[in-house]
């Protein structure tokens, strides 16, 4: 187990570096860093100090040894715009777009799974039909789309939802948090379902796989010969084996989602990281853009990390296949 | 069911019945489904739509001598205050036709999703038949590269390669191909992995051929059938992902409006109520995406050989 860890660790070490490497040579060949990282607008003497302070007189060995350092400082560069350094920015944004992200997961769970396994349970009926042919749907609407038609409908039409910001939020352990107060709720639940939906598909797709394989097997004939009333043999025994894929899938989607949020964050305005994004790259904030593509190529491994242990510790074939090989 | 008992028929007198080639045993077993000959009229009629949009649409909406402000957004049904055109789908802000609109923005998201799924199934299948046909370290190396980049979500390469390379068609196509060539290349050598072991390799081997025409010549034609599906299925893919970044303002210029920034630009009049302005280039783009789907799931089912029919 513990060789399986250090293993994975040393592997996603590489990955950093390697990510690190081709970021640097992105802003470096693909384009000029001193037009990167300064702003247009500042004078001679301000380019001068900001070269030196990021190192940008020295050759490229050395150049690379000083963003790593500043990496690791934090010291990413200001943003044009905001003239705040531009890791902060996105710090701050991050709890909001996780809260999304988040919100959407559970929403995909709490109503993926029930679908499915009904889906799995009575292939054939017409409801089981009509679920299936919505997820196939939910594969292929676009994200963007989907999120407009809800704000048309809920917000335009109904008016029963608000459609864009995030409403009255409260702190929770020092972080600003929607989901606690009712006007926090009603302005999530557009964004976090319109995130949801591909999702959705995604589990309704495994828990009906899972179910109807696991259906099939002897211990769920056993466990009705036995005389179990169905809904103790759906709810226990098949619900507990389909678990396993259909975690392990939501894990490694979480970086997905997150990553979706920038669609959804701009359709919604809700004020995420993912917004930011799309806003510094309109704007040409060029700092902003680095640091937030440095900071999620760590989460991602980070997420991708936990999930291969997770993982291991799950389903003990993985580990050993690993240390074997 | 003509299609089945035709099958039946023609393996039973086999002798009599006209030689049966794998092309039209394919093409019967693909229109056995109804749901899929069904996609497969409606994508012709997209195609079609998307060939011909300037003769077929009611109005030019691109050229300014055509477009009215007089006419700015009426609602579907609605007639121009010359009386000389009925906006079957409403008119824009600008006073286009939505209905000539969406069918030239067809055209360029089609072009744009096509296009850039054929540069990138040239550059995965190359690298893909490189890895298995050379096997060692150019294996390792280029499926750990894959492995690298399909670990991260398409969107986010895009929006980076974005943000890097900036706006235009030339970039859009870039970054499509980029987040789509690693799918190519898992795909080519996941079968060509399985071919290179087979005997007609082993033979043109030993007939001393070139590695080029090996790989070219006997192994690329075997490993085409899944490279089909992957290419229908990716190609609707890269259509919504360019919708995505033409929503997002980093997509294809507002002089190329395809579908994506069609339903952009009708995002403003959606709060007021006009709803048509977004909502019809959006079912187009739904259409067109579910349609893709259903006939790359059905090629999927039809060229699997695994799946004994």
């Amino acid at each position: 187990m513990s060789v399986f860890i250090i293993r994975r660790l040393l592997q996603a070490l590489v990955v950093i570096f390697l990510m690190s490497l081709i970021v640097f040579a992105g802003i470096n060949i693909v384009g000029d860093p001193v037009d990167l990282l300064i702003s247009p607008e500042a004078d001679q003497a301000e380019i001068e100090a900001t070269i030196r302070r990021l190192g940008l007189d020295r050759p490229w060995h050395e150049q690379y040894g000083y963003f790593l350092l500043n990496a690791f400082k934090g010291d990413l560069g200001n943003s044009f715009i905001f003239a705040e350094p531009a890791l902060k920015l996105i710090l701050q944004r991050m709890p909001a777009t996780l809260e999304l992200a988040f919100a959407a997961m559970l929403i995909a769970v709490v109503f993926g799974i029930p679908l499915g396994m009904y889906a799995g349970l009575k292939p054939d009926s017409t409801t089981s039909k009509t679920i299936m042919a919505g997820s196939i749907l939910g594969f292929s609407l676009p994200t963007f789309w989907v999120g407009l038609m809800l704000i048309m409908v809920f917000a335009v039409m109904l008016g029963w939802l608000p459609s864009t910001g995030r409403g009255d939020t409260t702190e929770l352990l020092g972080i600003q948090v929607s989901f606690l107060t009712w006007d926090g709720i009603q302005h999530l639940i557009l964004p976090a379902f319109n995130l949801a939906l591909f999702k959705m598909s995604l589990v309704i797709r495994l828990a009906r796989a899972g179910t109807k394989e696991v259906a099939l097997q002897d211990y769920i004939k056993f466990a009705r010969a036995k005389g179990l009333s169905s809904r103790r043999v759906v709810l226990v025994h098949v619900a507990k084996n389909i678990m396993i894929p259909v975690v392990t899938v939501l894990g490694l989607e979480l970086g997905g989602v997150i990553a979706f949020a920038v669609v959804t964050e701009t359709v919604f305005a809700w004020p995420g990281m993912g917004k930011l994004l799309i806003d510094s790259i309109q704007l040409l904030d060029r700092p902003v853009v680095v640091a937030y593509l440095l900071i999620t190529v760590f989460m991602f491994i980070l997420i991708n990390l936990v999930v291969d242990i997770l993982y291991s510790i799950l389903d003990p074939r993985v580990r050993l296949k690993d240390v074997k090989a | 069911m003509s299609a089945t008992t035709d099958h039946l028929a023609a393996s039973a007198l086999s002798s009599q019945a006209r030689v049966e080639t794998p092309f039209r045993r394919f093409v019967s077993d693909f229109f056995e489904s109804k749901v899929a000959t069904g996609a497969c009229v409606m994508l012709s009629v997209i195609i079609f739509i998307a060939l011909f949009a300037p003769l077929i649409s009611p109005q030019n909406p691109y050229d300014l001598a055509v477009v009215d402000v007089m006419n700015a957004r009426l609602e579907p049904g609605e007639q121009s205050w010359s009386g000389d055109l009925t906006f079957v789908l409403g008119s824009d802000g600008a006073g286009r036709d939505m209905l000539s609109a969406i069918f030239y923005g067809l055209r360029i998201s089609l072009s744009v999703g096509v296009m850039s799924g054929i540069i990138a199934m040239i550059i995965g299948m190359v690298v893909g038949l490189m890895a298995a046909y050379f096997g060692g370290r150019t294996d390792t190396v280029i499926m750990r590269i894959v492995d690298l980049q399909l670990s991260f979500p398409a969107i986010l390469i895009a929006l980076v390669l974005i943000a890097i390379l900036g706006k235009g068609v030339d970039k859009v196509i870039i970054a499509l191909v980029t987040v789509q060539w690693a799918y190519y290349a898992r795909t080519v050598r996941g079968s060509a992995l399985v071919e290179r072991r087979k005997e007609y390799i082993e033979a043109a081997t030993c007939l001393a051929l070139s590695h080029r025409r090996i790989v070219f010549r006997h192994l690329l034609p075997n490993c085409l059938p899944p490279m089909i599906v992957v290419g229908t299925l990716q190609t609707a893919h890269a259509i919504s992902l360019e919708a995505t970044l033409s929503f997002l303002g980093l997509g294809l210029p507002q002089t190329e409006p395809s579908l994506g920034l069609l339903i952009a630009n009708g995002f403003e009049y959606m709060l007021s109520g006009k709803y048509w302005i977004s909502f019809f280039p959006g079912i187009a783009l739904l259409v067109t995406i579910v349609t893709i789907n259903l006939v790359g799931d059905q090629l999927r089912d039809v060229l699997n050989p695994r799946l004994e029919r």
